[in-house]
């Protein structure tokens, strides 16, 4: 690696690699990482990619991702690689895949939805109806739900 | 099993061997042969949202095939008390063997379908579809084109919110026709059906007006600006009263253009039309009957038997 180091390496958690350049931050967002953690996490943004020409990278430390939060990150990176380093070693490496439905993941942006009357118990699901380009609907209703408004209405 | 939410859920075999099963069950419709396949049976009419045809053509549907029906309206029922859509249909889980259900939520006939063992016909969710109108109205294209494939058919006016032209789309294009979608741009098509019509390969036109259009037509399909749906009077006033067919327009067309409507008609269609012999929907109304005793004879797993006498 020709690069110089940006941030230090991490003992033990989860390095994610080849997200889009500019998107680290939903990333966080998605993962629910914004909010009530007390472990550190690094971010680099906008770095030079051989694989996508430019790309965040977030190390998060003391943290293990479980295989629902890379369905997550399979929205927003659909290219990223997954390192979870234990002990300074990189001891097993993920790729995440986008599966045919979203499960409690986001609820729906459209303001008709059934599931958006108060107190419905069942479970939010998104289709996904098309990888590339991107298109993903609401599995009751069909509205069609834009990135933003998934990661804007995350669970 | 037996659920019909979208028109998805019938495969293009199936959808020809209803309207088959339909076409049979006709005499049985009007009265004249009993043939009481659903005796013991009991339909729940679950309307949550106001409706005339559609839960009436249900009710005699069952009745006319020796079935009972429970009729349920929204209005003085634990609904208004608050009641979550889920838990009333748990109550009709228990009460009923198939379930017709109307409301205004978009994607309560699919959150129906999950939460219950019985199966449910979606009769209309909010903006969402409504196959049962779908079979009808295939129904009654067959009647007078002798054929559901490789049509020209134009659907006029609320395409945004009518739930009938959004289910009656996606199965004419499985079928090869070519649609003209006339709206005024407010009322367009949404997004994601436009784009499932264009990955059907036929020909897709939307535009603003139908008159140019009708030369070439197999079927018109009129429907009406649903005030209901509106956000505000305003947006409603500036595009009340668009569109309106009378038989004047009907002078250079096919001689078997269909002119349809899923009703009820507010000045959409002159009543001019309906004395020519281009006009079919009241025809199209009554044959919400035998098409929905085939499509409860279908979620009930009953077989229409191949001679009705």
């Amino acid at each position: 690696m020709t690069e110089m180091r940006r941030v230090t390496a991490i003992r033990n958690g989860t390095v994610i690699d080849h997200i889009p350049s500019g998107y680290a931050l939903q990333v966080i967002k998605m993962l629910r990482m914004d909010v009530k953690r007390s472990t550190p996490v690094s971010l680099v943004m906008n770095v030079p990619s051989d694989k996508i020409g430019r790309k965040d990278v977030l190390k998060i430390e003391d943290r293990e991702l479980n295989q629902e939060e890379l369905d997550r990150l399979a929205l927003i990176a659909p290219e990223a690689s997954i390192a979870i380093i234990r002990n300074h070693v990189v001891s097993g490496k993920m790729k995440v895949e986008l599966s045919g439905e979203l499960y409690n993941i986001a609820s729906c942006s459209f303001s008709n939805c059934i599931t958006k009357a108060d107190r419905e118990p069942l479970p939010q699901r998104m289709k996904i109806v098309n990888e590339n380009p991107l298109e993903i609907r609401c599995y009751y209703c069909g509205k069609r739900q834009t990135l933003e408004e998934l990661i804007e209405n995350i669970i | 099993m037996g659920d019909l939410v979208t028109m998805d859920d019938l495969s293009d075999d199936e959808i020809t061997q209803i309207l088959d099963e339909a076409e049979r069950l006709v005499p049985v419709a009007e009265g004249r042969v009993s043939l009481p396949l659903l005796e013991g049976k009991v339909l729940a009419n679950m309307f949550f949202e106001n409706s005339t045809r559609t839960r009436m053509s249900f009710e005699t549907a069952m009745k006319r095939l020796g079935g009972e029906v429970l009729n349920f309206s929204s209005v003085g029922t634990s609904v208004s008390k608050g009641e979550t859509l889920y838990d009333t249909m748990q109550m009709i889980d228990g009460y009923a063997d198939v379930a017709a259900i109307r409301h205004p939520k978009q994607g309560a006939a699919q959150y129906s379908a999950d939460s219950v063992n019985i199966p449910i016909l979606n009769a209309g969710d909010g903006s969402g579809n409504h196959p049962t109108q779908t079979m009808l109205d295939l129904f009654t294209i067959r009647q007078a084109q002798d054929k559901i494939e490789n049509l020209r058919v134009i659907l006029v006016g609320d395409l945004r919110y009518g739930r009938t032209v959004h289910s009656l789309s996606h199965a004419l294009t499985r079928f090869g026709s070519s649609l003209v979608l006339v709206s005024p741009p407010s009322l367009r098509m949404p997004s994601e059906i436009v784009t499932d019509l264009r990955n059907s390969g036929c020909e897709i036109l939307e535009t603003e007006n139908f008159k140019e259009q009708l030369v070439s037509a197999d079927v018109i399909y009129m429907t009406r600006i649903q005030k209901e749906r509106f956000p505000d009077d305003d947006e409603y006033s500036k595009v009340a009263g668009i569109y309106k067919l009378t038989s004047s327009d009907l002078t250079n067309v096919k001689e078997n253009l269909i002119v349809m409507h899923p009703l009820p008609r507010v000045d959409e269609i002159d009543s001019s039309v309906d004395k020519t012999k281009h006009s079919r929907y009241f025809q199209q109304a009554f044959n919400g009957v035998p098409t929905r005793m085939a499509l409860l004879c279908r979620s009930l797993g009953v077989s229409v038997p191949k001679k009705v006498k």
